[in-house]
């Protein structure tokens, strides 16, 4: 092989990547040949300096602490507190919008309670052979009926001109509060309309607005400090002509 | 956290990549040329490692990993962009065979330390890299080309043609200084 071949071969030769067979046979031709031998020896020389001049900057003791520090296993330990930061507060916002959620499914229960148990005095009112405790179209005789019953007063409704007729009247109870039930009719229809004090517990965290229950439409709202329900088996627009009517009324 | 190979059972990151830290440092100066960029990539560096230790391949070179992180951080840099738009490797190959050395060579002596350092401070990035993973770090081609993500066979060529464009730049530089004494 001439010089050229093996000038090529040095470098791998002097980083002692050449495969051993080449190795030996480069060995060999160099005991012979000067040039090769020199230049290969320069090559070495060379690596050395570098090797040498290389090893040039040295890292601050500040960095090394630093660097330390942060791929220490007590640094992972505050980056946990680091992630503690950002942990808690999602953690609170779960918790928080667990309970918000929680309220608003036990204000649904209550609210289905209370709208089944007032189907329920509907219903058990038209059934009664005695509906109503005064029987009266005449709002002038129904509302002064209840003073001494009942620990508030409210305004009926005039009703001329409408289709709903005033049959009666009873007292009655809800959450062990008393309150007015009035029936209306309403073609052939009936229609009662329950009348609570708001601050009777539970009734304050009731939503306004129309329900659909059973087979029942109602409609609640709170007037004067007064919880109103209209519920019947009417269409909800009939019970939300009825309902505007009380509300006029005040 | 996941032992990342069976021969090492007790060994983290911590253990593995703390001896590192010297040659990471001298390295990331040498490609930053700058202090301040050099310690910014260093953390940098180590930052990263950690985080993706758990993906670290056993068996696979964990001083190659580490360098290759290192270096592909240097590459996203301003200044690390700047100096891979800069490389050409055709003009850099014609560079290097321009200024073949004179058959006497170039006989380094003591004090020409200082010179070998400022010629591999201009030598382009991607010969004064590889010569400094070779002859500093002493790694084998293997680990060079898994560092640098290229063919063995290239580490040997580019290696090849890093020497001749550091001989030409030496041999100018003692040349010059000689005659100026």
């Amino acid at each position: 092989m001439a010089c050229d071949a093996w000038r090529e071969k040095l470098d791998a030769y002097v980083d002692g990547e050449l495969a051993p067979s080449e190795a030996n046979a480069l060995s060999a031709h160099m005991r012979d040949c000067s040039a090769c031998a020199a230049e290969a020896l320069q090559r070495v020389q060379m690596k050395r300096a570098l090797a040498t001049a290389g090893k040039r900057y040295e890292p601050s003791a500040e960095l090394r602490a630093r660097v330390a520090n942060s791929v220490s296993t007590k640094r992972r330990w505050k980056l946990r507190w680091q992630w503690l930061i950002v942990a808690v507060p999602a953690l609170m916002v779960l918790v928080i919008s667990i309970l918000v959620n929680l309220s608003v499914q036990r204000e649904k229960a209550l609210g289905q309670r209370v709208y089944s148990e007032l189907t329920d005095l509907h219903v058990a009112a038209l059934a009664s052979a005695t509906p109503v405790d005064v029987l009266s179209t005449d709002r002038h005789t129904v509302k002064p009926w209840f003073e001494g019953k009942l620990p508030f007063t409210f305004n009926l409704p005039e009703l001329q001109g409408s289709e709903f007729t005033l049959l009666g009247a009873r007292v009655t109870y809800l959450e062990q509060t008393p309150g007015a039930h009035l029936i209306y009719q309403l073609r052939k229809h009936r229609i009662s309309v329950f009348i609570f004090p708001e601050q009777s517990g539970q009734l304050a965290k009731l939503h306004s607005g129309p329900v659909s229950a059973l087979s029942f439409n109602l409609e609640s709202w709170t007037q004067n400090g007064l919880r109103y329900f209209v519920v019947g088996d009417v269409s909800a627009d009939d019970i939300r002509a009825l309902s505007k009517l009380l509300q006029n009324a005040g | 956290m996941e032992v990342p190979d069976q021969r090492l059972p007790a060994a983290t990151f911590e253990d593995l990549a703390l001896p590192l830290f010297d040659q990471l440092y001298n390295f990331a100066h040498w490609l930053t040329q700058d202090r301040v960029e050099a310690e910014d990539l260093v953390q940098e560096t180590y930052v990263k490692a950690l985080r993706g230790f758990a993906s670290f391949q056993a068996g696979t070179n964990f001083r190659a990993w580490m360098f290759r992180i290192l270096r592909n951080s240097f590459l996203t840099t301003k200044a690390g962009l700047k100096a891979t738009v800069a490389y050409d490797e055709e003009k850099h190959e014609a560079d290097a065979s321009a200024s073949v050395p004179t058959p006497e060579g170039i006989l380094l002596e003591q004090g020409d330390r200082e010179i070998l350092q400022q010629a591999l401070e201009e030598l382009a990035l991607p010969f004064r890299e590889i010569l400094l993973l070779c002859e500093v770090e002493e790694m084998s081609y293997q680990e060079i080309a898994e560092t640098l993500g290229i063919p063995s066979g290239t580490v040997m060529s580019r290696l090849s043609r890093a020497r001749k464009a550091l001989r030409g730049l030496l041999q100018q530089k003692l040349r010059g200084e000689r005659h100026g004494m």
